[in-house]
């Protein structure tokens, strides 16, 4: 299951486990990204929480904890190469993986269509 | 996410005559001092600053301020001793067909803008930057009008910038290959009267060209005909300028920084200082005179971080990785694509101004040890011979 936050973050689900990154809208617009601060595994994070930072050449930008949840796992490759978010941000461009603290949690946020609409 | 990149207002925001092809060629557009001014193209900001030091960018910088300086006597002495009023620079000695960096100081040795003085024979051509050109034009007015009719001029202003520049304007004006840095002439492109300067805000080789509108994009266009050439928006513009040294209008230089913490001090001849033929003379000279000769309490100086997290303007700086007060604070600052790291510049005390010095930069709560580091980043590729 794919979901979306208005943040331009995805979702997908593995059993309670979700990974995170952002969208492609959202690495378009932020430019060639070049660096990339992840959160700590093991991090307990509240929705809305600062999870990541990205940075282009120009600016710094948060990434929020989209739902609460344990990290449990970061995907140390985009920190040594922050350009695979820009070159496959829903694939090897990952940011974390959080194990939810409420699966259905997930149900509030936008399907593929609602977040489509959402940026045109 | 969040970030200023997904909101801006565009009201009430003027354009330059290149506003069409900018949209057309997929810029992003924001609002800069007024304007509504492309931040990056298709090509993305990185790649756009590593294809102007490789070959040429072709940059609008018609936001920019230009006014010329007419002497009433006829005579560009005139006007060259009534505007050295308010800079300290020589400009009684700037030789015609040459350019100048000057700034306009007030009476606390701060600066009001930066800016290029041009020796046109007949006349003196100022560029300003587009937030202080009202200003400036009422400051030159209150200043200078006894001598000079003071004319902001309704032209658009073009850079190419890189290694590049030289043979793509060669095309169009070969007169303008045998221009050394700092040169200016008028010259003409396309049927166009246009003014060069050899000169830029990038590091690099390069022309700024100051064009008519109504041909302003029939002549961008045809230098983008070269693909050596792409455009560039101000995004590379600012990283481009941050590697070479140059200083930002309103971040690392203002009213409040003199010319002497900013290390500024080359662009004073020795004309206007100490003992010099014509001493002083301009706003705050006691004060600059005063630091030439004892120095500033504090220093702009390059930083280099020692890890990979850029450093932005505000960041505060601390003399020790638990200091309680901070010492000082960043400037500009952001990630040098052709170094392939963070860079920035700001501000410390005289006695932790030193290369090779650490302090620390407070990122997100955390003490990164920044290194005081030698300006420019990169080795500019002016042509002085």
């Amino acid at each position: 299951m794919l979901k979306y936050t208005d943040e331009h973050e995805w979702l997908k689900l593995e059993g309670d486990v979700v990974t995170v990154g952002i969208t492609e809208h959202a690495s378009t617009m932020l430019g060639d990204l070049v660096f990339v601060e992840l959160p700590e595994a093991g991090a307990n994070l509240t929705k809305g929480d600062r999870a990541a930072v990205v940075e282009s050449v120009k600016a710094a930008s948060d990434v929020f904890a989209p739902l609460a949840g344990e990290v449990v796992e970061v995907n140390l490759a985009i920190a040594q190469d922050p350009s695979l978010v820009n070159s496959d941000p829903l694939g090897a461009g990952w940011f974390f993986k959080l194990k939810l603290a409420d699966v259905k949690a997930m149900d509030g946020l936008l399907d593929e269509t609602a977040y489509k609409a959402l940026v045109g | 996410m969040t970030g200023q990149e997904f909101s801006k207002s565009h009201n009430l925001l003027q354009r330059t005559p290149l506003y069409g092809l900018h949209v057309e060629r997929g810029a992003r557009m924001v609002p800069f001092a007024g304007y509504e001014m492309p931040v990056s193209y298709p090509l993305g900001v990185l790649k756009e600053h590593l294809h102007t030091r490789a070959a040429s960018g072709l940059f609008d910088i018609s936001h920019m301020g230009q006014i010329g300086l007419w002497p009433k006597s006829g005579k560009v002495a005139d006007a060259a001793r009534a505007l050295e009023r308010l800079v300290p620079m020589d400009i009684l000695g700037l030789e015609p067909g040459r350019q100048r960096y000057a700034y306009f100081t007030n009476e606390s040795g701060g600066i009001l803008d930066d800016l290029m003085v041009a020796n046109l024979c007949d006349h003196l051509l100022l560029v300003v930057n587009a937030a202080r050109k009202a200003a400036d034009e009422t400051h030159l007015l209150a200043h200078v009008a006894d001598q000079c009719r003071v004319e902001r001029l309704d032209r658009a202003l073009l850079a190419l910038q890189g290694p590049k520049s030289e043979a793509v304007l060669a095309h169009f004006a070969p007169d303008c290959s045998r221009m050394r840095f700092m040169d200016v002439r008028r010259t003409n492109i396309m049927g166009a009267e246009c003014i060069v300067s050899r000169s830029g805000y990038t590091g690099e080789d390069g022309f700024e060209i100051s064009v008519p509108s109504d041909m302003a994009r029939e002549i961008a266009e045809a230098f983008l005909e070269n693909r050596d050439v792409e455009l560039i928006g101000l995004g590379a513009r600012d990283s481009l300028r941050l590697e070479a040294g140059l200083c930002l209008y309103g971040s690392d230089v203002n009213e409040t920084t003199t010319p002497v913490e900013a290390g500024l001090t080359w662009a004073i001849q020795q004309t206007r200082r100490q003992d010099g033929a014509r001493a002083g003379g301009f706003p705050g000279a006691p004060i600059i005179l005063q630091q030439l000769a004892k120095g500033a309490a504090r220093r702009r100086v390059g930083l280099h971080p020692e890890g990979r997290a850029p450093i932005r303007n505000g960041t505060l700086l601390f003399a020790q990785h638990d200091a309680g007060e901070p010492a000082g604070s960043v400037t500009s600052g952001g990630f040098g694509p052709s170094i392939d790291a963070p860079i920035a510049m700001g501000y410390l005390p005289a006695e932790l101004a030193a290369p090779q010095t650490t302090v620390f930069a407070e990122v997100r709560g955390k003490r990164l040890p920044v290194s005081v580091d030698q300006l420019p980043f990169i080795v500019p590729g002016y042509k002085r011979s």
